[in-house]
């Protein structure tokens, strides 16, 4: 891993464990979410993670953030690096510190994430308060000290300025508006006004548009290139849609069952996918002006994460590998076969020459 | 017999909007206001739109789940919209729905054979053995349980799985037991409501092609709706447009796809992230958000969004787009293909 990494991940592992077996039972009812998980982001790079749902993406994201439900979940190996410091180390009270302020995080649904019964202002507002001007407030002239009902004139004004960047038009009404008077998009303006408060260095985008039209989710992701531009901050951005991977990312980690599978950078994967994997959901996809009377398609459907197959996880829907006795029993690595490429397959070209040398 | 199954003209769709301790309508939002076209038997139409914009409407009102405001929607020579009770319930078992919420639309009380069964059983296909209705013996027909392992079976499901429950299976085996479900009654026609956008990648690929495939089986017809145009220009053989409640665009996938006319479509058309393009490259623009239903503007209603005439005021709007909304014409020199616009139906 690089010095100048924004964010490394190094083994990162994060099982659940279900009620039916309890944490004491080891084995059957471990839900192994997130195995063996490394990669790094720099400084105001665009890294994707593309995956079907249930492959991990998310709860790689949640592990960031440390934000897996203690109860039923943990990270159980691994290291998460951040500016030089290990995220897990991190007691509740820095983490806070970090968390929405450093590294903050846009969710998929906007609706369902923005607080309905305060206006989008005020709840733009506490993240402010709570991170930038708890100084400025404790410091403030009595005279000064806000209403109790309401914030102080200048967090309310940042509000405001942080809506106009994201492109809301008429900020000074709209952010007295409550969540439901927005449509989808401008909502997710608005959740990423939220993130973007704090001048985070690590964004975390959590399917930012997958709830939203073609037209709209282009817009959302010129604007999260462009305050990419003005601020520099690193973009994680987690997507099963290839195409939205592939016009905005740099490097991308595909990801199945609960592994990276490939790294590498966004051109490349797409020019030469190594893994099936990769080679089968970019065939499975329709392109515009082909004329195809049947889909290629991945013979069978995602592994349930308490029943995952032996050795390679993707052998019984793999072409090569349904039938070859390495890829049933032992699972590969994920191996960098070219400087940027990792790929964890047998059949790569390449993966093999790398074990012996 | 002619050879289009579903004729649809001029249908509009309006809501109250009431406002007020009376309730007293204020106005109406115009959802779909003046929609034709027409499917042929085995055909598959495609309709495409953001959201809001009128497509599951249209559905709505062809199979009378929401009331019709004016318009003419005829179905295998049956007039839909003034059928009676009788008349209704047979066109119940001739179009069928395929929804996109596969937790939703699946009662998660029912076990797989009895939702599947249940078409069957309301329209009296099969019953389980002779049984008495109003007096009168209505004789065995084949039985229920027979004919849900055949639609499982159809489905490319096991017939094991009749007995469970919707939770137990992923997204796009819901979705098989949706297709089950809505091929119980053997429909002429299915109307497939955004049917794979919540399903993975590899997944709508197969559900897709199960639906190429009983389409080549047993000669359905589908109307096909999308906010997708790549699944769309796959899929269907004509395509239509909506914007605002109107269709703007019609013509075959092919041409559209190769040659969009409206400044929408074309919008639409480079929103799509390829792959293989030209990374963060920059689109046709199509500006700000949606305007109401409630209060159209006067005029062309993608006006304010669009490319030809935003920006362009030298080469821009004629008194036209302003003045009133464009008439859906078939293209000047492309037979077949139907525009609504002024800049590019009208030759300068």
């Amino acid at each position: 891993m690089s010095a100048e990494a924004l964010l490394s991940l190094e083994n990162l592992c994060v099982s659940f464990f279900t009620q039916a077996c309890p944490e004491r039972s080891r084995g059957a009812g471990v839900v192994l979410a997130v195995q063996d998980v490394s990669f790094s982001i720099r400084k105001g790079q665009t890294f994707a993670i593309l995956g079907e749902s249930g492959c991990g993406k998310t709860t790689v994201a949640l592990a960031i953030m440390r934000l897996v439900p203690a109860r039923q979940g943990k990270v159980v190996q691994g290291r998460i690096l951040f500016e030089g410091r290990n995220l897990l180390e991190l007691s509740e009270k820095q983490m806070r510190l970090i968390r929405g302020n450093k590294i903050s995080m846009v969710f998929q649904e906007p609706a369902t994430s923005l607080n309905p019964v305060y206006t989008v202002g005020d709840q733009i507002a506490e993240v402010i308060e709570l991170h930038q001007n708890k100084d400025a407030l404790a410091s403030a002239p009595v005279a000064e000290v806000p209403p109790p009902q309401g914030r102080g004139l200048k967090v309310r004004e940042d509000a405001v300025a942080i809506l106009r960047k994201v492109g809301i038009a008429d900020p000074e009404r709209r952010a007295l508006e409550y969540p439901h008077q927005f449509s989808g998009g401008m909502q997710q303006r608005v959740m990423i006004a939220m993130a973007i408060s704090c001048n985070p260095a690590l964004l975390i985008a959590d399917e930012p548009t997958t709830a939203l039209d073609t037209t709209v989710q282009a817009q959302i992701l010129d604007l999260l290139d462009n305050l990419q531009e003005q601020n520099g901050m690193g973009i994680l951005l987690i997507t099963h849609n290839l195409g939205v991977a592939a016009q905005r990312a740099d490097i991308i980690a595909v990801m199945y069952a609960s592994r990276i599978v490939e790294i590498a950078d966004a051109r490349q994967l797409f020019a030469w996918p190594l893994h099936p994997y990769t080679q089968g959901l970019l065939q499975s996809l329709p392109h515009l002006g082909s004329s195809v009377e049947r889909l290629p398609t991945i013979p069978g459907t995602v592994p349930e994460p308490l029943h995952f197959p032996s050795g390679c996880k993707f052998h019984p829907r793999c072409r090569i590998g349904c039938t070859d006795m390495r890829c049933r029993k032992i699972e590969p690595a994920l191996r960098e076969i070219q400087p940027g490429r990792s790929v964890a397959c047998w059949y790569a070209k390449g993966y093999e020459k790398k074990i012996k040398n | 017999m002619s050879s289009k199954l579903l004729e649809v003209t001029d249908l509009k769709t309006y809501f109250p909007v009431r406002k007020g301790l009376l309730r007293r309508t204020v106005g109406h939002i115009r959802a779909v206001d003046g929609v034709s076209f027409a499917i042929r038997r085995g055909q598959t139409l495609g309709l495409v739109g953001e959201s809001g914009c009128g497509k599951t409407t249209v559905a709505r009102t062809i199979v009378r789940l929401i009331p019709a405001t004016a318009g003419r929607v005829v179905f295998n020579e049956v007039d839909v919209l003034s059928a009676d009770k009788n008349k209704l319930c047979q066109l119940r078992k001739d179009i069928s729905l395929i929804f996109q919420d596969t937790y939703g639309s699946l009662n998660p009380r029912m076990t797989v054979g009895s939702i599947i069964g249940e078409p069957l059983k309301v329209h009296r296909a099969a019953t389980n053995g002779p049984c008495l209705r109003r007096g009168k013996l209505v004789p065995a027909k084949a039985g229920i349980t027979e004919q849900v392992v055949a639609l499982l079976s159809k489905v490319g499901l096991s017939g094991d799985h009749i007995n469970r429950y919707p939770h137990e299976f992923s997204g796009g085996q819901r979705q098989r037991i949706g297709i089950a479900r809505a091929l119980a009654l053997a429909p002429k026609l299915i109307i497939c409501d955004e049917p794979v956008s919540t399903l993975d990648i590899s997944i709508a690929a197969q559900i897709l092609n199960l639906l190429k495939d009983l389409q080549q089986e047993s000669g359905l017809t589908y109307l096909f709706i999308a906010h997708d145009l790549t699944l769309v220009d796959f899929f269907c053989d004509v395509v239509a447009v909506m914007y605002m409640g109107r269709i703007v665009e019609q013509a075959s996938a092919e041409e559209l796809c190769r040659n969009p006319l409206h400044p929408y479509t074309r919008a639409l058309m480079s929103a799509i992230p390829q792959i293989g393009g030209c990374p963060r490259h920059r689109r046709a623009a199509s500006g700000c958000g949606i305007p109401s239903g409630l209060n159209p503007s006067v005029g062309c209603t993608f006006g304010p969004r669009c490319s030809l005439w935003l920006g362009h005021p030298c080469s821009g709007a004629g008194p036209d787009c302003l003045s009133q909304m464009p008439p859906l014409v078939e293209s000047s020199d492309r037979k077949g293909h139907f525009v609504a616009c002024w800049r590019v139906s009208v030759p300068a």
